[in-house]
C-alpha cells in the first residue's frame, strides 16, 4: 500500500492536539516550537502531494479506501484529491503555517490556543479530502466548534461573545439543515451507501433534485458568506485573533462554497440547473454589496471583512454559471481569494498589534516603518483588484467570461463591484501606509520579527507565483471543474 | 413466539437480578455489623459488587446471537437483545452512581442507602425484560418506590424532602392512571401477557379510538418515567434537590429503563394503531424537545440545565421510537447509550465542582479551566457530546436518530430536532463560555478529584469519544438489539 499522504496530513494536526494537551502550560515556546513543527509537516505534505498529483492522469489520486467505519449504514472511511480539492489542501497547508509563525506572540494560554487550531485543521482537512458524505458532515462540524472558542477566548474584547456565537449558530443551523437534505439523499438513492462517488450514479429524479438542492447548497453556502446570511462573518473575522481571522476568510469560507459544490452541485446537478438563477442574483449582490459596504468602514479589519464576502460572491458566481470558464474560476478564486485574505488578515493584525487602534483615519505612514507589510498588503490589493500578473486576474478572468457566455447583464453588474474593490484599497494603502505617521505612533512603531516576514513573503509570493506561472494551477483546477461539468451530461 | 418451558438455563437469565439482591441484602448485613467507621467502605462493596455483576452479565447471561427470543417463567420475561443491553446500561450507571456517592456527606455511610439504589436497578433490569403487564407494573414499582425515597434522603435538607415528595405524588397519581390502562387491556382481551395480548386485539375487531384510549393511559405512566411533555413537571424540581448522585441516577438508568419499556409495549402491543400513536408521539417528541430546549436557556443552576436538557433528550430520543423501524428502535438504544454515558460523566463533574466550591449555579463554574484544565476539558466534551458535535458519542447518536425520521417519512420531525439541536448547541455554550472565557477570584484553587472520580471520568471520556469515532460495532449491537422486537 502506498504512503496514505493525505490521511496523514489530516491526523497530523489532531495529533498535536493531543501532544500539546499533555505537555506542561507554562513551557509556551517548547509549545510553540512542536505547533510550528506539526504546521511546517502539514505544509511540505500539502506540497508534496499538490505536485505529485498526476495532471495527465487526472481523477481522484491518493484514495485511500473506502474502508469500512460504520458497515451497517455503508459509511466508510474514503478519501482522495482531484483537480478541485487538491489546491484547497495545499491552501490550508500554507495558512495553518503561516498562521503559526504569526501568532507567535499569543500569549494567553498558548497550549490550547495551538490545541484548537490544530483540531479546526483536521476538520478543514478532513472535510476537503472527504469522498463519503457522512464523513464529510463528521469533519465539517469538528472545523466549526473550535472556532467558537479560539474566537470567544482569543479574541478582540469588544465584540468576542456576540460575535463567536452568532458565528457557531449560524454555522452550525446551515450544516444541520444540510445534513437533513444529505440523509433524503441517502434513503432516496437506496443504495446503502455514503460514498460520494457512488451517489453521483443515483440517478435522483428531478423533482427530487429541484426540492432538496436549496437545502444542501444553500445550508453550506452560509459558510461560504452568501448574502443574505452573510452577516456572521464580518463580525466573525473581526472579533477573531489574527491566526484564527486568517484561517477563517482564508478556509474556512473555502469550506463552505466547497461543500456546497461538491454535495449540492455535484450530486444534484439538475436542481442546480434551476436553482442557478437565484445563486447568481444572491452571489451578485454579494459582490457589490459586500464592496460597497467595505467601502464605508472606518474599520481596516472591517473593510477586509467584507471584502471577503464580496469575494466570496465571486466563488458562487463562477459556481452558478455551471460552465467550465466559471467553475475553473471559481475553483482558481477559492484559492487566490484564501492566500489573498490571509495575507491581509495577517497584516491587519500586525498594524493592530502596534498601532493598538483600526481605525482608518488614526493610522497613516506605516511603510516608513514596517516596509515590507506595506509591500505585502500591496499586492495583496492588486490581486484584490484582479490586477494581471497577480493571481487575481487568473481567478476572476474566467469568472467573467463564464459569467458573459451565461448572463451578460450579471457580468456588467458585478464587474462594478471590482472597481469599487479598487477604490477602497486604494483608499487604504493611501491612508495606512503612505502619509504621515501621526504624533502619537512616531517612534513607538517596532518593526515586525522574522517569523511574520516569512509568512509575508511566502503568502505574497504565492499569490505573485501563480500570476506570473499560471500553469502552476489552472490546468489542474480545469480538470476538476471538467469532472463537475461531467455530472450535467456535457452541458 | 415460543413459551418455553422451565430450564435450569433459565436461572441464567435472571443472574443479573439474583447477583443485585444478593449485593443489597449483603449490604444491608453489612451496615448491622461494621463498624461506624467502616462504613464509609460499602459505597465500595456496592462499587465493585456491581462491577463484578457487570461482568458476570456479559459473560454468563446474554443471549445468542442471532437466537429467537424466548419467552421464560410462564412468560413472565422475555429473553432478548434489547433487555440484556439495557441490563447493562442500568447496572453501568448503578456502579457510577455508586462511585459518585462515596464520600457525600451522611450517605456513604449508610447502608440503606446503596441497598435502595441496588434495588430500583434490579426493578429496571426486570423493567426491561418484563413481558408481562403484572411483572411490569411490579418491576415499575420496585423501581420507582426506592427512587422516591432516595430523592428525599437528605432528610434535614427541605429542598430534597420536596423533591422526595414531588417525585411520589407524580409517580402514584401516574402510575395509577397506567395501572388503570392495564386493567382495562386485560379486560378487552383477558390476557396479561403483552404478546398474547397483542394477538387478542389482532383478531379481535376493537374499535382503533378504544385502542388509542387504552394506549394513551399506558403512555401517561410511561412519559412521566421519561419526563416527556406534558409529564415532565417534576423533573427540575426533582433534579434541582435529590443528593446529586440520584439526580444523575434517575436522569440515566431511569429514563432509560423508561424507554425499555416504552419500546417493547407500543411495539408489541398496539400494532394495529401504530399511524395513531406514531404521530401522537412525534407530536409529544417535537413539543418536549422544543419546551425542554427552551426552558434551559434561561437556568441558572446546573442542575436545573441539565434537568431540562434532559428533557429535551428525551424527546430527541423519542423520534427513534416515532420511525417504527429496526433502524429507528437501534438507533433509539444507542442514543439512550450514548447518553447515559455522556450525562454520567457532566454529573460527576458537577459532583467534584460542588465537593470543592460549594456551588451548583453557572456562574461560579467561571474560571474552571484555569483552576483545573483537564476538568474544564471533560465537560467540554460531555457538553459537546449532549450537544452533537462530532467527533463525540452524541453526534452519531443524534446522527443515526434522525436518519430513522428520514428514512420513515418524518421530514417534518427531523427539521424540527436539527433546529432544536442549534437551541442545545446555544445553552451548552453558555456553560462553555463560563468555564473558559470568565474569570474567577479563585483561579488559583484547583478542584479536587480524587481517585475513583478520575477512573469514572477518564472511563466516561473515552466512551464518549471512543463510541463516538468507532461506533460501527456498537450500531451493530444496537440493531441486533432492536431485531428481537419486532
Amino acid at each position: 500500500m502506498n504512503f496514505p499522504i493525505l490521511s496523514v496530513i489530516s491526523f497530523i494536526p489532531v495529533g498535536t492536539a493531543m501532544i500539546l494537551l499533555l505537555l506542561p502550560g507554562e513551557r509556551k515556546n517548547l509549545i510553540r516550537w512542536v505547533a510550528l513543527t506539526a504546521a511546517a509537516a502539514c505544509f511540505s505534505l500539502s506540497v508534496v502531494a499538490y505536485f505529485s498529483y498526476d495532471q495527465a492522469a487526472g481523477g481522484y489520486q491518493f484514495v485511500e479506501g473506502p474502508f469500512p467505519w460504520i458497515g451497517a449504514l455503508g459509511i466508510s472511511y474514503h478519501v482522495g484529491v482531484d483537480g478541485m480539492n487538491l489546491p484547497l489542501v495545499l491552501l490550508t497547508g500554507v495558512v495553518i503555517f503561516t498562521g503559526v509563525l504569526i501568532s507567535w506572540g499569543v500569549d494567553d494560554r498558548p497550549r490550547e490556543f495551538f490545541a484548537f487550531l490544530f483540531i479546526l485543521a483536521t476538520g478543514v482537512f478532513g472535510v476537503f479530502i472527504s469522498l463519503d458524505l457522512f464523513q464529510l458532515f463528521f469533519f465539517y462540524e469538528i472545523a466549526v466548534f473550535p472556532m467558537y472558542l479560539l474566537i470567544a477566548i482569543w479574541g478582540w474584547k469588544v465584540t468576542r461573545e456576540y460575535a463567536a456565537m452568532k458565528l457557531t449558530l449560524y454555522l452550525f443551523i446551515g450544516s444541520v439543515i444540510a445534513l437533513v437534505g444529505a440523509l433524503a439523499m441517502y434513503f432516496t438513492a437506496d443504495m446503502q451507501t455514503f460514498d460520494m462517488i457512488a451517489l453521483q450514479d443515483a440517478g435522483f429524479s428531478t423533482a427530487f433534485q429541484r426540492f432538496w438542492f436549496p437545502f444542501v447548497f444553500f445550508g453550506f453556502a452560509v459558510l461560504g458568506g452568501i448574502f443574505p446570511v452573510h452577516n456572521w462573518s464580518p463580525d466573525g473575522h473581526v472579533a477573531a485573533p489574527t491566526a484564527v481571522s486568517m484561517f477563517h476568510a482564508g478556509v474556512l469560507m473555502k469550506l463552505g462554497a466547497f461543500a456546497a459544490l461538491r454535495v449540492g452541485i455535484m450530486l444534484m446537478p439538475e436542481g442546480a440547473k434551476m436553482w442557478a438563477p437565484l445563486i447568481l442574483v444572491l452571489a451578485t449582490i454579494n459582490v457589490v454589496y459586500g464592496a460597497f459596504i467595505a467601502m464605508v468602514q472606518r474599520d481596516f479589519k472591517y473593510v477586509i471583512g467584507f471584502s471577503s464576502v464580496s469575494h466570496m460572491g465571486l466563488v458562487m458566481l463562477g459556481f452558478a454559471t455551471l460552465n467550465l470558464n466559471g467553475l475553473t474560476g471559481a475553483g482558481l478564486q477559492m484559492f487566490s481569494h484564501g492566500v489573498m485574505t490571509a495575507l491581509f488578515f495577517a497584516v491587519v493584525g500586525m498594524v493592530y498589534d502596534r498601532a493598538h487602534t483600526r481605525e482608518i483615519p488614526k493610522l497613516g505612514g506605516f511603510s516608513k516603518v514596517m516596509p515590507l507589510v506595506a509591500v505585502a498588503f500591496i499586492v495583496g490589493g492588486l490581486v484584490s483588484m484582479g490586477m494581471p500578473g497577480f493571481s487575481g486576474f487568473i481567478a476572476e478572468f474566467p469568472i467573467f467570461m463564464g459569467l458573459w457566455q451565461r448572463q451578460p447583464i450579471v457580468a456588467i453588474i458585478a464587474a462594478l463591484g471590482i472597481v469599487i474593490t479598487a477604490s477602497y484599497i486604494m483608499r487604504i494603502i493611501g491612508r495606512v501606509f503612505f502619509g504621515k505617521i501621526p504624533e502619537e505612533f512616531e517612534g513607538h512603531i517596532s518593526g515586525i520579527n522574522n517569523f511574520d516576514r516569512l509568512a509575508l513573503v511566502l503568502l505574497a509570493g504565492i499569490l505573485i507565483l501563480i500570476g506570473v506561472y499560471p500553469t502552476i494551477m489552472a490546468p489542474l483546477v480545469e480538470s476538476g471543474a471538467n469532472a463537475v461539468l461531467a455530472l450535467f451530461g456535457g452541458a | 413466539m415460543a413459551f418455553a418451558e422451565f430450564e435450569s438455563s433459565h436461572i441464567l437469565v435472571v443472574l443479573p437480578e439474583i447477583l443485585l439482591l444478593v449485593l443489597a441484602g449483603l449490604i444491608l448485613a453489612l451496615d448491622i455489623f461494621w463498624r461506624r467507621g467502616r462504613r464509609q467502605l460499602l459505597g465500595w462493596v456496592s462499587a465493585v459488587g456491581l462491577l463484578l455483576t457487570f461482568i458476570a452479565t456479559v459473560l454468563l447471561s446474554r443471549p445468542e446471537i442471532g437466537g429467537d427470543p424466548m419467552l421464560i417463567f410462564g412468560g413472565m420475561l422475555r429473553h432478548d437483545w434489547t433487555g440484556f443491553t439495557f441490563k447493562l446500561v442500568f447496572i453501568f450507571a448503578a456502579a457510577v452512581t455508586s462511585i459518585l456517592s462515596l464520600d457525600l456527606n451522611h450517605l456513604a455511610a449508610r447502608g440503606e442507602y446503596f441497598a435502595l439504589l441496588l434495588v430500583a436497578t434490579f426493578g429496571m433490569c426486570l423493567m426491561a425484560t418484563s413481558s408481562d403487564l403484572m411483572m411490569l407494573l411490579l418491576a415499575i414499582e420496585t423501581t420507582s418506590i426506592p427512587l422516591y425515597i432516595l430523592a428525599g434522603f437528605m432528610k434535614a435538607d427541605d429542598k430534597s424532602t420536596e423533591a422526595g415528595l414531588k417525585y411520589f405524588l407524580f409517580g402514584a397519581l401516574t402510575s395509577a392512571v397506567m395501572l388503570y390502562g392495564f386493567s382495562l387491556l386485560y379486560g378487552f382481551t383477558g390476557e396479561t401477557n403483552i404478546y398474547r395480548l397483542a394477538a387478542m386485539i389482532r383478531v379481535g375487531a376493537f374499535s382503533p379510538w378504544v385502542l388509542l384510549g387504552m394506549a394513551l393511559l399506558v403512555l401517561v405512566g410511561f412519559g412521566f418515567k421519561v419526563s416527556v411533555v406534558p409529564f415532565h413537571f417534576w423533573s427540575p424540581d426533582v433534579y434541582e434537590g435529590a443528593p446529586t448522585p440520584i439526580t444523575a441516577f434517575i436522569s440515566t438508568a431511569s429514563k432509560a429503563a423508561g424507554f425499555a419499556v416504552l419500546l417493547r409495549v407500543m411495539l408489541a402491543t398496539f400494532p394495529s394503531i401504530e399511524s395513531y400513536w406514531t404521530t401522537l408521539l412525534a407530536i409529544l417528541a417535537a413539543a418536549t424537545m422544543t419546551i425542554g430546549n427552551l426552558l434551559a436557556i434561561s437556568q441558572k443552576n446546573i442542575k436545573r440545565l441539565l434537568a431540562y436538557s434532559s428533557i429535551a433528550h428525551a424527546g430527541y430520543a423519542m423520534i427513534g421510537l416515532v420511525a417504527l423501524s429496526s433502524f429507528g428502535a437501534a438507533s433509539l438504544v444507542f442514543y439512550l447509550v450514548g447518553y447515559v454515558v455522556t450525562n454520567l460523566a457532566v454529573f460527576t463533574i458537577v459532583i467534584l465542582f460542588a465537593r470543592t466550591a460549594g456551588s451548583e449555579q453557572i456562574a461560579d463554574y467561571a474560571g474552571l479551566s484555569r483552576r483545573s484544565p483537564g476538568l474544564a476539558l471533560a465537560l467540554m466534551l460531555a457538553l459537546l457530546s449532549l450537544a452533537g458535535m462530532p467527533p463525540l458519542v452524541g453526534f452519531v447518536a443524534k446522527f443515526y436518530v434522525f436518519a430513522a425520521a428520514v428514512q420513515s417519512g418524518w421530514i417534518w420531525l427531523a427539521i424540527v430536532a436539527v433546529l432544536n439541536a442549534i437551541i442545545g448547541l446555544y445553552y451548552y455554550m453558555t456553560i462553555l463560555k463560563v468555564v473558559y472565557l470568565y474569570r474567577s477570584d479563585d483561579d488559583h484553587v484547583a478542584i479536587d478529584v480524587p481517585r475513583p472520580f478520575a477512573v469514572t471520568l477518564i472511563l466516561c471520556s473515552t466512551a464518549i469519544v471512543g463510541i463516538g469515532t468507532i461506533s460501527g460495532p456498537w450500531l451493530n449491537l444496537a440493531v441486533e438489539a432492536a431485531k428481537t422486537l419486532f
